[in-house]
C-alpha cells in the first residue's frame, strides 16, 4: 500500500483509515514476532492512540471535510524520537521504563497531517550501528533475506516499510542511518538537508550530524513525507527557516538536461561487482531520459569515515553524558554514593558499542589528543564539504552506489568494529557535509537481495533529488 | 598527530573515569584492542596538510556565504509555558514528587 493508495480509499470511502490500522495491526501480530518471521521491527505498538486518530479521520471523512495530507496513512516512528504515552528506548537498556512526557515536532507534524502513529520501531543503540545488532532488545531481521541484518541504525523502520507493517515510516540518519538500511531492505529512505527537518525531541547522538528522515515504499511517498516534515522550528535552533519546497509538486518536471555526477571515488576497490553492473544501469536510463552524466572527482572522500569516527563520538560523548540515572529510565540498584550511581548505572546501563564510542570520544577530546584529533577532523570537514560545493557548481546531482555490498549475515561483523564502521564508506560525506541524499531501490542481486542507488542534492535542493530519484524508479518497471 | 596504537590500559582506565563509565576486567582488554585498531585507522588524517583549513563545527557555517540558505537560527527570547512538572518527575527512577532524589552526595 502506498500513501495515495491510502489516501484514495479513506476519501472515497472504499475503506476506513481504523479498518487500514487494524490491518496493519493484524500483519504485525502476524509476522513481527517469534511466532511469524521474528523480524523483531517494532519494540512497542501505540495502538490506542493510533485508533483514536483513526476514528477521527474516518469522521472527518464521513463529513466530506477536506482531508489532511497522510489521512489515515500507517506510519512507524524510530525509537530515537520521543512520542507521548510511548515508551521510548533509543534501543538502549539505560532508557528502560521511560515514558516520554512530550512528542518530537516530526512526530507531531506527522499526526497533525492525519498519520496514525502505530508504534516505536526497533534501532541500534543510540543509533549507533550499522547492521541493526547493537539493539539492547535483540537484532531485526530483513525482510527480504530473513538470515540478513537490516542495515542499521534505522533498521526497524526500513525493515517494517519493506514488510508491509506500515505505509511510511521515521528514520534518523547521523552517517547513514537511514539510506544504508533503506539499500539493503529495498525501500526507498531520505536524508533531508541539515536543518531542513527538526530535530526536537530527538534523542541525541551527534547533533551537528543527526537529521531526521522518511522511509517509504516509493519515491513520491518519500517526498508526501517530507513536505509534512520540513519547516523552520522555534524548538531547533539549527532547524532553517527557509520556505521548504514543493516536493511532490517538483516530480512533475522531466529529468532532462539535468547534469548527474558520478563521483569516481565511489567506483573503487571493494565496491560488489553486481552492485556496481546495477549502478552503471541506473546511468544508462537517465542518459536514455535526457540527462547529461559526467564523471567528477569528490577527492577527500577516503578521509570521510576517520573524520566521521573523530567527530561524531566526541559528539556523543558530550550528548550521552546525560544519562545518569538521576532524571529518566534506568539506575544501577543497590548503589550508596551518587559517584558510584553515575558509575555503575552507565556500566550497567549501556552496551559495547556505545561505550567504545564514548571512550573514544572522551579520548579525543581529552587535554592533550583535541587539536591532534577533534579539531584536524573538524579541518578534513571542511574540506570534504568543499568537494560537494565544487561539484554542484558542475552538476545538479550526485549519482553512486549507496553500499558496497547488499545486506550481510547476521553476526558476520559484529567482532570487528573498524570493518562495521567501513560498511559507511558511501554515505558519511554526505553527512558531514550537511547535504541532502536519497536511496532509491535499484534492482536485486542474483542471489534476490536489493540494491540500493544514492542520489545526492544541494542544500536544500531536495526538489531536484527527488526529481532524479523518480526517473530512477520509473526506468526500474 | 599523537602517537597512535600506543592506547595502554591505563590510559582506557583514565578515560573510562573521565566519562564515569566503570569497566568491568574484562571489558578493558577489548576496549583497549578496539581503541587502538579505531584510532590507527584514524591515523590517516595525518596525510593530509590542512594548515590554514577553517574547522567546521556546524553546517550552517560553510554555507555563510549564502546566508539566505542559512536562517536565522535563534528564536525570541521570549517566557513559555515549559512541561508540566508532574509529568516530568513521575519519568525519574527516584523522586519525592518535587525533586529528582539521589544517594549521598559527599563520600566522606
Amino acid at each position: 500500500m502506498t500513501i495515495e493508495d491510502v489516501q484514495a480509499a479513506v476519501a472515497s470511502g472504499t475503506a476506513t483509515a481504523v479498518a487500514i490500522a487494524e490491518e496493519h495491526y493484524a500483519r504485525i501480530a502476524a509476522e513481527d514476532g517469534p511466532d511469524g518471521k521474528d523480524i523483531h521491527s517494532f519494540l512497542a505498538l501505540s495502538k490506542e492512540r493510533a485508533l483514536a486518530q483513526a476514528a477521527k479521520i474516518d469522521a472527518m471523512a464521513a463529513k466530506g471535510e477536506t482531508l489532511p495530507p497522510l489521512a489515515g496513512v500507517p506510519v512507524g516512528i524510530k525509537d530515537v524520537l520521543v512520542m507521548q504515552g510511548s515508551p521510548a528506548t533509543a534501543g538502549s537498556k539505560i532508557l528502560q521504563g521511560y515514558m516520554p512526557p512530550y512528542d518530537a515536532t516530526a512526530v507531531q507534524r506527522l499526526e497533525a497531517a492525519g498519520a496514525v502513529l502505530l508504534g516505536k520501531l526497533n534501532c541500534d543503540e543510540f543509533a549507533m550501528g550499522s547492521s541493526n545488532e547493537n539493539s539492547a532488545y535483540g537484532p531485526v531481521r530483513n525482510p527480504r533475506a530473513l538470515d540478513r541484518v537490516p542495515g542499521g541504525s534505522s533498521g526497524g523502520s526500513a525493515a517494517a516499510v519493506a514488510a508491509g507493517f506500515a505505509v511510511a515510516t521515521l528514520g534518523t540518519d547521523t552517517g547513514g542511518s537511514i539510506r544504508q538500511p533503506a539499500a539493503f531492505c529495498g525501500v526507498v529512505g531520505m536524508l533531508p538537508t541539515y536543518g531542513r527537518v527538526s530535530r526536537y525531541g530527538l534523542i541525541a547522538f551527534a547533533s551537528s550530524l543527526d537529521r531526521v528522515g522518511p522511509f517509504a515504499t516509493n519515491v513520491r511517498d518519500a517526498a508526501t513525507m517530507l513536505s509534512v516534515l520540513a519547516g523552520w522550528d522555534a524548538l531547533d535552533a539549527t532547524s532553517s527557516d527557509r520556505e521548504p519546497g514543493d516536493y511532490v509538486g517538483a516530480l512533475a518536471n522531466p529529468v532532462d538536461g539535468l547534469r548527474i555526477g558520478v563521483p569516481a571515488e565511489y567506483f573503487g576497490e571493494g565496491l560488489d561487482s553486481e552492485i556496481r553492473a546495477a549502478i552503471e544501469k541506473v546511468l544508462d536510463s537517465l542518459r536514455a531520459a535526457g540527462c547529461e552524466v559526467k564523471p567528477i572527482s569528490l577527492p577527500h572522500t577516503k578521509y570521510a569515515i576517520p573524520t566521521y569516527y573523530v567527530i561524531a563520538t566526541a559528539e556523543a560523548s558530550a550528548n550521552l553524558s546525560r544519562f545518569d540515572g538521576v532524571r529518566y529510565g534506568f539506575r544501577a540498584p543497590g548503589v550508596k554514593t551518587l559517584s558510584e550511581m553515575y558509575r555503575e548505572t552507565r556500566d550497567q546501563g549501556f552496551g559495547a558499542e556505545v561505550k567504545r564510542r564514548i571512550l573514544l570520544g572522551t579520548y579525543s577530546l581529552s587535554a592533550g589528543y583535541y587539536d591532534a584529533y577533534y579539531r584536524k577532523a573538524q579541518q578534513v570537514r571542511t574540506l570534504l564539504t568543499r568537494d560537494f560545493l565544487a561539484a554542484f557548481a558542475e552538476v545538479d546531482a550526485i549519482v553512486a552506489p549507496m553500499t558496497p555490498t547488499p545486506a550481510f549475515k547476521l553476526g558476520e561483523k559484529t567482532d570487528d568494529p573498524v570493518k562495521m564502521y567501513l560498511e559507511d564508506i558511501y554515505s558519511v560525506a554526505a553527512s558531514l557535509a550537511g547535504i541532502c541524499g536519497l536511496s532509491v531501490p535499484c534492482g536485486e542481486t542474483k542471489a534476490g537481495l536489493p540494491i540500493g542507488v544514492q542520489i545526492l542534492g544541494r542544500h536544500f535542493n531536495e526538489e531536484t533529488m527527488l526529481r532524479v530519484g523518480l526517473a530512477v524508479e520509473s526506468a526500474q518497471g | 598527530m599523537a602517537d597512535v596504537g600506543g592506547v595502554t590500559k591505563e590510559d582506557v582506565l583514565r578515560v573510562a573515569e573521565l566519562a564515569n563509565l566503570e569497566l568491568t576486567a574484562d571489558e578493558v582488554p577489548r576496549m583497549q584492542r578496539d581503541l587502538n585498531a579505531i584510532l590507527g585507522h584514524i591515523a590517516q588524517l595525518n596525510e593530509l596538510d590542512t594548515s590554514g583549513v577553517p574547522a567546521m563545527a556546524q553546517v550552517g557555517e560553510m554555507l555563510g556565504a549564502e546566508p539566505e540558505l542559512t536562517g536565522e537560527g535563534l528564536r525570541e527570547d521570549v517566557v513559555r509555558s515549559s512541561l508540566d512538572r508532574k509529568a516530568v518527575m513521575a519519568a525519574a527512577p527516584e523522586t519525592d514528587g518535587r525533586f529528582f532524589k539521589v544517594p549521598k552526595v559527599i563520600e566522606r
